[in-house]
């Protein structure tokens, strides 16, 4: 069993905004899940739970949120979906249908059922047969509850742009008929695969901005570590949940001490250490814990990753690192992914162990990498290590030749102008 | 139940209508297994000549215009259709795994689209 911090109480009427509407998102999506279910439509289920959703910040802002929040939600969405069966009057052979799954008597569904139902949901929504980009905006927009001009901020998007893809993606979740279902035992590990692959792109995506201004937006990493933590809560038994929501965790302790008051990069050498979230650091170890029990002989993709963050966040400095572990795990996740990224960390790790010339030995083995200023940009750091500066400089100039964040590309300035300094 | 198209691609234009080498042969067999196994969700289907046989049909000017054809398919690509068949599945999930089975899929590709029903609400 695992303590997890209790979030702040929502209940009382002074509750502030931002918590009313992560309380409405948290229940929302569960009601949702469930309207899914009944009336065999996510486009309909969404239309009504985001009024419930809208009159609920209203009514609960007012008059404080009800004792039951997810029966208010429930009952009001399910209001809000009967007028909306009885207004489209093309559905007419499909009312009674509707009606009779939507009657009111019907008892609310025992939390056990709307688990259920989420699990259902989530699964659909990361249907390998979706598209990577329609996996994500369903993901933000269903099963985190953002609006969608919220997903298309979140996103980068146009509001215009999302909306069409979105639409797009609930159009083939009706008319090729995916299913809502959670896959047999035979299939979950590989579907389950796709869902945690989905997770993890949105955490990226906010933890290490590929683009813009924000080197960190938190809002995709906090969305990610909730749907991280719904399917911890609903799979715990899953090697990959527990293993994704540790490294989550352990990645996200480090936020407060990666930018300075600039916005620009700190590098985890220079971070201030004491600025780490400690309860997320606990909490990741006591699942990192977990998830390398639940894979003795062969440790899963997240857990691995999972144990190098561990391995930085336990140092008290970065002098104390101990890099000859964290080589051995980016050995084994070679060994279970090879990708040009995990060959470019581990270039990292192998400077720190063997200096920087073995660093830049293992560089030339990372193959191609969509984010090509990056392996400039590490090519540019074991350079300056091993005091090779004027092409040191070389190398953080052809970083900042090609596409990457902005807050990156300060900190390569800098590195060039201190090349410069020293030549 | 919904139905499926599962449209088959694949290289080279072969023909399916002359079963000239022990490969072709064997496919066929192959054919002749997986429409035995699919009978249960196999709604019809059907294999083509190559597409050097195909003409293209357009009308000049729209309806009531004048008849134009052009010898072969309507667009020079690398892979061709070459046949379909048609499932009834309980959803996604089962009619891709039928047209998994497909031989065509080892070797081209096989796209499975939805089939609009009329009958019904076609949103």
């Amino acid at each position: 069993m695992i303590l997890v911090p209790t979030p702040p109480e929502a209940t009382s009427a002074t509750a502030g905004r931002a918590t009313l509407v992560r309380l409405v998102r948290d229940e929302g999506s569960r009601v949702l899940a469930t309207l899914v279910r009944t009336t065999g439509s996510l486009e309909l289920a969404e239309d009504a739970v985001q009024d419930a959703a809208v009159k609920a910040l209203e009514s609960w802002q007012c008059n404080g949120v009800p004792p039951e929040p997810r029966a208010w939600l429930t009952v009001v969405a399910r209001n809000r979906a009967l007028d909306l069966v009885r207004r489209e009057s093309r559905r007419a052979d499909k009312e009674a249908a509707a009606e009779a799954l939507l009657d009111p008597t019907v008892p609310l569904p025992a939390p056990e059922v709307v688990d259920d139902d989420l699990l259902r949901l989530i699964f659909t929504c990361c249907h390998p047969t979706l598209g990577v980009e329609a996996q994500t905006a369903l993901a933000l927009r269903t099963l985190c509850g953002l609006t969608t001009a919220e997903v298309a901020r979140a996103l980068l998007v146009p509001e215009a742009t999302m909306a069409k893809r979105l639409t797009r993606a609930r159009r083939k979740i009706a008319v090729a008929k995916i299913p809502y279902r959670v896959p047999t035992v035979d299939e979950l590990p590989d579907r389950l695969i796709s869902v945690l692959a989905t997770v993890y792109l949105l955490f990226n995506e906010g933890y290490n901005a590929s683009v813009g201004d924000d080197l960190i937006r938190s809002d995709l990493t906090a969305e990610a570590i909730r749907l991280s933590r719904f399917l911890y809560d609903l799979l715990p038994h899953e090697p990959g949940t527990s293993g994704l929501l540790a490294l989550l965790l352990l990645q996200e302790s480090r936020h407060g001490a990666r930018l300075d008051d600039c916005g620009d990069i700190v590098l985890l050498a220079d971070q201030d250490r004491t600025k780490w979230d400690r309860a997320a650091i606990w909490e990741g170890m006591c699942l990192l814990g977990v998830a390398l029990r639940r894979t003795p002989t062969r440790p899963d993709l997240y857990a691995t990753q999972a144990a190098i963050a561990a391995c930085h966040v336990l140092s008290p400095t970065w002098g104390e690192t101990n890099w000859e572990a964290v080589l051995s795990w980016y050995d084994v996740l070679l060994a279970i992914n090879d990708t040009p990224a995990v060959r470019l960390n581990r270039a990292v790790a192998v400077a720190e162990v063997h200096g920087p010339q073995a660093g830049l030995h293992a560089l030339e083995a990372v193959g191609s990498l969509g984010d090509a200023s990056r392996v400039e940009a590490v090519r540019g750091d074991l350079l300056f290590q091993a005091g090779k500066l004027p092409e040191a400089a070389t190398a953080y100039r052809a970083a900042l030749a090609r596409p990457g964040n902005r807050a990156r590309h300060r900190y390569i300035e800098k590195r060039i102008a201190d090349c410069v300094a020293r030549c | 139940m919904p139905q499926y198209a599962a449209l088959i691609y694949e290289s080279g234009d072969p023909d399916w209508s002359v079963l000239d080498t022990p490969e072709k042969q064997a496919t066929m067999a192959e054919y002749g297994a997986f429409g035995a196994a699919a009978s249960a969700v196999m709604r019809g289907g059907a294999a083509l000549y190559p597409t050097s046989t195909g003409t293209t049909v357009q009308l000049e000017g729209g309806k009531g215009g004048k008849v134009v054809t052009s010898d072969g398919p309507f667009a020079e690509t690398s892979e061709v259709l070459t046949g379909f068949y048609q499932f009834e599945c309980a959803d996604l999930d089962e009619a891709i795994a039928w047209a998994a089975r497909i031989p065509a899929a080892w070797s081209g590709k096989v796209e499975v689209r939805p089939i609009i029903d009329f009958g019904a609400d076609a949103s």
